[in-house]
């Protein structure tokens, strides 16, 4: 165990598997010498060459669809997208292409790629540097969307997303590659996806959430411990698949259910946890479930207190805990 | 004086390490003159002043790494810009704000009618017999909360622990409970019972016990040789080996052997399957593993799955007679209870001490009649009665 | 034998055999005639959609024959049953397709007519949104480099598709690592009903491969000989290292778009029979029939060998078993 950043994390589960596994090789803009932007891939070229830490082209689309014909022809690419935000011209090649390639062929052609993106707020991003943009691709079979938030859990999934046999999408929070570090396995660590993991154990209040949020409301919870309130926190960890056990076991475990994201509240994956609790413990709920998330706005400010507005914190969180807890 | 904070270099950035100051103390510094370099996981940068001045304080040495908003430096700033009072960077939104901006809007409406319960509420009321009317409630607006009924029921267990010790409900109590009612409801019993002279078969096993001990490691009991009568019974009897359903009854083909073996809190009934194919040694030995494994609860499900019809070691607890309650859904179920002496009337009208022993049988009489049943049971005592010194244990 | 000698051994002098060009001749017809059985059964009832190979029989196979199937890989576009056929698909299979059935080996019944794709025969699996096959061939090219194997990816699209933004991203991405990759535009004039001059506005789509550093080459599609010839020139250049090459094969769409377009009302009749005189199987033909290699008993016994194969094919795929409905949860993940 050593303690690690967040982004280093995900540099040695990356490292790990390349020198492990000759046919995983990362691909991106600006990735190569520059490390990329945001530094995850640095000192990779100096390791594993030019070519399997491949500096592209500046264009998406062409980014994942390349990465789909790799992946096709049995390479394993890690495709970095710079923001989360710049995705969508290459959503087309995301949903039409890889999250069907093994089922329109009937189990012939597969894609076990990952797609990396940092996304979230709170950064002074603006709108095109902020976004969350996972309620997009939730929806989607076909795909895996992992969302980690500790150190450990971003080398032990990113590993797993690594290995997988079908497309995963692993969006990191870049409020977190620096903010965030804690015990990292030092040899090979894998963390199954789509197993959620209990971060708080308590009995008034359950709150479900991801990414940065998950340290946000653990927070909060420290908060309101102090006023007698026992917080129980369920980190979902991946999005798709969602582990549906747990977030019945959790609901059931309050009765009180508070569901937090930085994405927006409309159409988020709030609503999908709403509708599997209503649907599996309606007869242990002793509270309406309540949905925390962003603002339905198009995106978030550059002004800093228009984003602190948008923008989720220990202390709203701790509100709506509080308002829960009571009622 | 005016603070110089370190300045959030990046999007990602919580943290900088300084390089060279530029400037020492005392020197005169012109707005946007470079102050000192940062150096962070992204960028090497000069960090600028923001005023005219004169560098009063160093509070950061060279190669030191502070978080963002840490005061690096402060600044006495010329005459002209006093007016500056507010802490210097080269972002101004470096000073992070905790304090939320607007109450978050909660979709939480306050409790119009407090009668109105949750549907949490609702289940552990009519779960613990509470009336919900009568509790408490301190949730918003005096609501009733899952937590008040719940507090409610410890409450009134509480004061029924004066008197009374309440055990809680194993999973396997409660199967047992559920499939002994059921069997009872469902199936018309009826019963009979027969006396059977097993003195010689007790002299059979007399004579074989020790030899047997030594030879094979397990005791010879009484037991198979009773599993062996009715294992030939139910062959001769085939409807006795069968079960009910509401289209047709089944005949089974296998004997499949349920035996009953009591552990400390509870009754399993494993199966020997295809008992017919089995000796009295084979018997002996397919009961004592079965026995020790439901002891050590080692049973598989396929050890307990498809029994055809079940022989009860009743006489083990000393009992002389009972009334057993079928095994659903088999057809009959049979006791055996204890080997007794006794003087009993024999051929020659003597009266003579033999070993006696009851064996009692439940029947579905949907599908058994007692013609069949005593011809059943006749022809388990004629087994027995007939086994003597010269039958073979293998 | 008549007529200038030189001119009748194009087909030597690209190192074909007779042999090999009677093969052709014969791929091109199975296409055609799988074609026509297909809108057959369209209008009859029995299969609910067609889209056409129809007039683009011969650059396609000659393209394909280009190749070698055993080692190199095409991620063609909808309209290639000629290069399917090339790659040894049968007309069983294309039938199976068609009608959806449960052997059909490009989805097992799940996609439309004309998404072609199974791995034994080296076709990557496509869809329906134009062009995403071309950064797919780019990728599978990548592979090739990066693993140091020589075999060549082929990516068709027609002139429409050369418009999407994959097309450049996926040229230009070819371009920049110098992949071996062959990206084969059959300009068949029209897109549906869109044709070439509201399409693109430079002269021939074969001119936007300056602007990503490769040759462009523009081929007469009637003319499969000369086809042959410069897919094998860049199937030289890729092989060697040399990087991509475009080619833009001026062809025709005999047949409207598909079972359910109706071309009368952006084309006349007129410039279509135009265009028949000049298609690629006639010309061929007649090639052949000069350089004295098909006579006319070689042309029937070859159409009735045809006719047998595609009535079979036809028969087993009508009478062939549907997939499962339950099948449907299936293959959505590695199981």
């Amino acid at each position: 165990m050593t303690v690690k950043l967040y982004i280093d994390a995900i540099r040695d589960a990356m490292v790990q598997e390349m020198r492990s596994d000759p046919s995983v090789f990362v691909l991106g803009e600006d990735i190569g010498l520059r490390g990329g932007v945001f530094r995850v891939t640095q000192g990779m070229i100096e390791e594993f060459g030019e070519q399997r830490v491949m500096d592209t082209p500046l264009a998406e689309s062409g980014i994942v669809g390349v990465a789909i014909g790799a992946a096709a022809m049995g390479l394993k690419p890690i495709a970095e997208i710079q923001f989360v935000d710049f995705i969508l011209p290459a959503v087309n090649q995301i949903i039409s292409e890889a999250a069907k390639m093994r089922y329109r062929s009937n189990d012939d052609w597969t894609c076990p790629m990952v797609i990396r993106a940092p996304f979230g707020g709170g950064v002074h991003g603006a709108l095109y540097h902020s976004q969350s943009l996972e309620a997009m691709f939730y929806h989607i079979p076909g795909l895996k969307v992992v969302i980690p938030s500790t150190a450990a859990d971003a080398k032990g999934l990113l590993t797993a997303a690594i290995r997988d046999p079908d497309p995963v999408l692993f969006f990191e929070h870049k409020g977190m590659y620096r903010s965030i570090r804690d015990d990292v396995p030092d040899g090979e660590h894998v963390v199954p996806i789509g197993q959620a993991a209990v971060r708080r154990v308590g009995t008034d209040i359950t709150v479900i959430t991801y990414g940065l949020m998950v340290h946000y409301a653990m927070q909060a919870a420290d908060e309101l411990e102090k006023e007698g309130i026992s917080t129980h926190i369920l980190d979902l960890r991946s999005i798709l698949p969602l582990d549906k056990q747990a977030i019945v076991d959790s609901a059931k475990k309050t009765g009180k259910v508070l569901v937090v994201h930085e994405d927006n509240k409309t159409g988020g994956v709030g609503g999908e946890i709403s509708a599997i609790i209503a649907e599996e413990a309606l007869f242990d709920l002793d509270a309406p479930i309540v949905r925390l998330g962003g603002p339905d706005v198009p995106a978030m400010a550059f002004n800093a207190s228009m984003e602190r507005f948008y923008m989720l914190n220990p202390a709203k969180i701790a509100d709506s805990m509080r308002a829960l807890a009571a009622f | 004086m005016v603070d110089v904070l370190m300045p959030k270099l990046g999007e990602s950035v919580t943290e900088g390490t300084l390089g060279q100051w530029l400037k020492k103390v005392g020197d005169p510094v012109q707005k946007y003159d470079p102050l000192v370099e940062v150096v962070t996981d992204k960028v090497t940068a000069e960090i600028p002043s923001d005023m005219d001045g004169v560098l009063a304080e160093i509070l950061v040495e060279e190669n030191q790494t502070v978080a963002v908003g840490t005061v690096i430096a402060r600044i006495t700033p010329a005459q002209k810009s006093l007016e500056s009072v507010a802490p210097v960077s080269a972002s101004p939104t470096i000073v992070e704000h905790q304090q939320t901006v607007k109450k978050p809007q909660q979709n939480i409406k306050p409790q119009q009618n407090v009668k109105r319960f949750s549907p949490a509420v609702r289940q552990l009321a009519a779960t613990h017999h509470v009336d919900p009317h009568s509790v408490q409630g301190t949730g918003l607006g005096g609501r009733v909360t899952r937590k008040d009924i719940l507090l409610a029921v410890s409450d009134i267990q509480a004061e029924q622990k004066t008197n009374e010790q309440l055990v809680a409900i194993t999973p396997i109590r409660r199967t047992i409970a559920t499939r002994m009612t059921d069997s009872a409801r469902d199936i018309p019993h009826a019963w009979m019972m027969v006396e059977v002279d097993v003195t010689n078969m007790v002299r059979l096993r007399e004579k074989h016990k020790r030899s047997f001990k030594e030879r094979e490691g397990i005791d010879l009991t009484f037991f198979p040789f009773f599993m062996k009568a009715a294992v030939e019974a139910l062959k001769a009897f085939p409807m006795v080996n069968s079960s009910w359903t509401e289209d047709h009854i089944i005949v089974h083909k296998d004997v499949n052997l349920s035996v009953a073996v009591a552990t400390e809190d509870a009754l399993v009934v494993p199966v020997i399957h295809h008992a017919d194919r089995l000796s009295i040694f084979g018997l002996t030995a397919a009961v004592a593993d079965i026995a020790t494994r439901a002891r050590q609860n080692k049973l598989t499900l396929a050890d307990v799955q498809g029994g055809t019809c079940t022989l009860n070691n009743t006489g083990a607890f000393g009992s002389i007679q009972s009334i057993p309650i079928i095994n659903a859904p088999q057809a009959a179920i049979v006791s055996v209870e204890s080997i007794v002496k006794r003087p009993v009337v024999v051929n020659s009208d003597a009266i003579a001490i033999r070993s006696m022993v009851n064996l009692c049988i439940s029947i579905d009489h949907r599908v058994l009649d007692g013609l069949v049943t005593g011809r059943f049971m006749k022809y388990i005592k004629d087994k027995l009665e007939a086994m003597d010194d010269s039958t073979s244990l293998y | 034998m008549k007529g200038d000698t030189k001119l009748l051994s194009r087909h030597q002098e690209l190192g074909l055999t007779d042999d090999q060009v009677l093969r052709m001749y014969e791929l091109m017809l199975s296409a055609r005639m799988v074609d026509e059985r297909m809108w057959l059964l369209n209008r009859s009832g029995k299969i609910p959609f067609v889209v056409s190979c129809q007039g683009q029989e011969g650059p396609q196979v000659a393209a394909a024959f280009a190749m070698d199937p055993s080692v190199d890989y095409a991620a063609p576009y909808y309209r290639d049953l000629g290069v399917v056929l090339a790659f040894g698909q049968t007309p069983r299979d294309v039938f199976l397709h068609m009608f959806a059935r449960a052997e059909d080996p490009n989805s097992g019944g799940r996609q439309m007519p004309g998404h072609y794709g199974s791995k034994k025969h080296h076709i990557l699996s496509g869809s329906s949104p134009v062009s995403t096959q071309i950064p797919h061939a780019v990728g599978m090219a990548l592979a090739a480099k990066m693993r140091g194997e020589s075999f060549v990816t082929y990516v068709s699209f027609g002139e429409g598709s050369s418009n999407q933004g994959d097309f450049h991203e996926g040229c230009n991405f070819a371009g920049v690592h110098k992949l071996p990759v062959i990206f084969f535009c059959e300009n068949n004039r029209y897109a549906i009903s869109v044709p070439l001059q509201k399409q693109v506005a430079c002269e021939h789509v074969a001119d936007r491969a300056i602007g990503y550093g490769f040759p462009g080459v523009v081929v007469d599609g009637n003319d499969v000989l000369e086809v042959y010839r410069v897919m094998k020139d860049a199937i030289l250049r890729a092989r060697n290292g040399q990087g991509p090459t475009l080619i833009e094969a001026m062809t025709y769409r005999l047949t409207p778009h598909s079972s359910d377009d109706d071309d009368r009302v952006y084309r006349t009749k007129e410039e279509v029979d135009e265009a028949k005189r000049n298609d690629a199987i006639a010309v061929f033909r007649t090639y052949l029939q000069n350089a004295g290699i098909l006579t006319e008993q070689r042309e029937t016994s070859i159409k009735n060998k045809l006719v047998e194969q595609i009535n079979e094919a036809t028969e087993y795929a009508q009478n062939a078993i549907d997939p499962s409905p339950e099948s449907t949860l299936l293959h959505v993940y590695a199981n």
